[in-house]
């Protein structure tokens, strides 16, 4: 035990402890901050808009992406589709609108052949088209889609009273059409639609069923869409004989490569394409489409994300002119801590803990902002596009959004803590 | 005991071709418990030798023994040390800070000592007592009176139980009742055994003391000790 030195008073007994000396750092740090609140709010501002832009990013970003590969998925890996056009190049190439008429009839005989594809378990064409259909007077513009009977099993939807066409229909041009939920509501009220007619270009079609209501995450919205045989379509209502998509079932997931073969060889001879390049139709996979889908929510969110970069580097660059203007008006306060023992560390410490508290600040207020922005945002796409829109909390958002909160403070910080400890006591004390 | 002693201290400040001595050939011993009083108009260098003596400046030239050791060569972080644990310093300016009560600014050397809070506590409450402001413990110090804010920045200068304190000017921002009971505290505490340096340019204030050094351009014009010695403090310690 060291005995006091004049004896007035009590001598130490106790030996100096560096984690006390860090509590005091944070306390004062606190206490500086909450003495310029305001200015310190504003100061986070950047930081706050930054770290919150990288949460709604991320957790939109993961949302979209669930949503999109869940739609791809729900098709069921197998099928592959063929589509008529030239394979656009990139995102900007609208050459996929040249050639639309290339799937034909014979096509369709052809790829059901056994010899031809002979992995295929099933093969299904589709048109589609907007139209306005008119029943009781009332008018309402939709969605018609044809098909063959398989669609039904191919977007799994269920027949709530009435029931599906058939193969004899699509054979005959039977003008019969099943209707979503949605549309018999507006058109025939409480009223029972089944076998009423419903007019599309002046031609009238008996409704033979009512689809059941489906989840709204889809391609098409089967609520608010007309399905019935393709011929049927194509003859009354679209004039034309070609198709807009004809889906391939592949037996297994492993006799995918062969059937896009199988179906490339099959219409480049009976398109009379030498070169592949030529082709005026394209087969994409499941494969292709989840990772076209990826690609684009991948260049969104970076797009995103770099904005909010700038965001948080103009931020950071804030806190480092703060910081600098809070050192200034504290040099007296730095002179009085040297003269009373503060070491440079001490005095480094004191200012880099209190711009790492402000940015760090800014990363949680940003982090909970940006949750509640992406919970709005999938209220709204739900309410707007009526697209069932997941509410996705990101977890690596929110660490990675506090983990750059906290770099940003250390970084930015660096400078004016530095500034800070190298300042002289003496001229420090004087300093007016 | 010899606390301080100093060999041919210089200090010089280069200005392009312009060359000043702010010590010019300094040497002096301070003992243990001694009460001193350097007096020098302004510029004389008074101020320079002073935080050379506390440790807050480095000298250009000679020799500066502290309690025997030579703290020449000490470094940045040991300089700092020394402040912290043998240095107590009380300015004209008091140098108090705003927004934190009485009892924070007194504890604030103890905050670089790496003490726990239950010791702070404790050493800052016994400080705090001698000063005889117990009542305005947790008031904010910008609600302080001149006298109190001066009575404060001495407490923080006791607290750490340092070997020697450093005044600059005390008195000058003081009214002159203050003032006296500031000098008279001064001498209460050096009754009690504390070595006390006082830097000022008031005759009457260095007659407070025991010894006075003049200063002029740097250099000791005299160094003695004070003949009719003015005593302020007649009713003891504590207040």
């Amino acid at each position: 035990m060291k005995k006091s030195k004049t004896g007035i008073l009590s001598p130490r007994k106790v030996s100096e402890n560096k984690a006390v000396i860090f509590a005091d750092l944070f306390k004062t740090a606190l206490r500086g901050l909450a003495v310029h609140r305001n200015r310190s709010i504003l100061t986070v501002l950047g930081i706050i808009i930054g770290i919150a832009s990288i949460m709604v990013v991320m957790s939109v970003g993961e949302s979209a992406q669930k949503l999109v590969m869940g739609e791809v998925e729900s098709f069921g890996p197998t099928n592959v589709f063929i589509l008529p056009g030239r394979q656009p190049k990139g995102l900007m190439d609208f050459g996929g609108t040249l050639f639309t008429d290339s799937l034909t009839l014979k096509d369709l005989e052809d790829l059901k052949k056994k010899v031809n594809v002979p992995a295929a378990v099933r093969v299904a064409p589709f048109v589609f088209g907007e139209v306005t259909a008119v029943a009781n007077g009332e008018s309402y513009n939709t969605t018609l889609l044809g098909g063959t009977p398989d669609l039904f099993d191919i977007f799994r939807l269920g027949a709530a009273e009435g029931d599906f066409f058939t193969d004899l229909d699509v054979a005959q041009k039977s003008a019969t059409a099943l209707i979503g939920q949605d549309i018999a509501e507006e058109l025939f009220g409480s009223s029972d639609p089944i076998g009423e007619k419903i007019k599309i270009k002046d031609k009238n079609f008996k409704i033979a069923g009512l689809l059941e209501s489906k989840s709204k995450n889809s391609f098409v919205d089967f609520d608010k869409a007309i399905v019935m045989p393709y011929s049927t379509a194509q003859h009354y209502i679209l004039g034309f004989r070609y198709f807009q998509r004809i889906t391939v079932e592949a037996a297994a997931i492993e006799d995918v490569p062969a059937v896009v073969a199988d179906i490339e060889r099959l219409l480049n001879e009976n398109h009379d394409i030498a070169k592949s390049e030529d082709a005026d139709f394209f087969v994409r996979t499941q494969e292709d489409l989840a990772g076209m889908l990826g690609n684009i929510t991948g260049i969104l969110t970076g797009l995103l994300a770099s904005v909010a970069a700038i965001s948080l580097l103009v931020g950071g660059i804030g806190i480092t002119n703060i910081m600098f203007v809070s050192v200034t008006e504290r040099t007296r306060e730095i002179g009085l801590r040297k003269a009373l023992g503060a070491t440079r560390k001490n005095i480094f410490s004191q200012f880099l803990v209190e711009a790492v508290l402000l940015t760090l600040a800014g990363g949680f207020i940003g982090v909970t902002g940006g949750v509640i922005m992406t919970y709005l945002a999938s209220v709204i796409i739900t309410a707007v596009s009526g697209i069932d829109f997941p509410f996705v909390f990101s977890v690596f958002g929110a660490v990675f959004g506090t983990v750059m909160a906290l770099l940003i403070g250390l970084f930015f910080g660096i400078f004016p803590a530095n500034q800070a400890s190298k300042k002289d006591a003496i001229e420090s004390l004087r300093y007016e | 005991m010899v606390l301080i002693e100093v060999n041919g201290l210089t200090k010089a400040y280069e200005e392009g071709e312009q060359r000043t001595l702010a010590a010019d050939n300094i040497s002096l011993k301070i003992e243990k418990g001694e009460f001193l009083a350097i007096v020098g108009p302004s510029g004389s260098g008074k101020s320079t030798l002073m935080h050379i003596l506390g440790f807050l400046d480095r000298p250009t030239g000679g020799t500066y023994l502290f309690k025997g050791r030579n703290v020449n060569d000490y470094s940045d972080n040991e300089l700092a040390k020394i402040r912290n644990k043998e240095v107590g310093f009380v300015f004209q300016s008091f140098n108090l800070l705003p927004r934190l009560s009485v009892l924070e600014n007194i504890k604030m050397p103890l905050v670089y000592a790496g003490l726990p809070e239950t010791e702070k506590n404790r050493r800052a409450e016994e400080v705090i007592k001698i000063v005889g402001l117990e009542n305005r413990r947790d008031y904010d110090v910008t609600k302080l009176s001149g006298g109190q804010k001066q009575r404060v920045a001495v407490a923080r200068a006791l607290v750490n139980d340092p070997s020697i304190i450093f005044a600059d000017e005390p008195t000058g921002n003081l009214d002159s009742k203050s003032g006296e009971a500031i000098l008279g505290f001064f001498q209460d505490l050096h009754a009690m055994g504390h070595t006390i340096v006082i830097v000022t340019h008031e005759s009457y204030v260095a007659e407070s003391a025991e010894r006075v050094i003049h200063i002029m351009d740097g250099k000791i014009k005299s160094d003695e000790k004070v003949q009719n010695r003015h005593f302020i403090s007649k009713e003891g310690f504590r207040k």
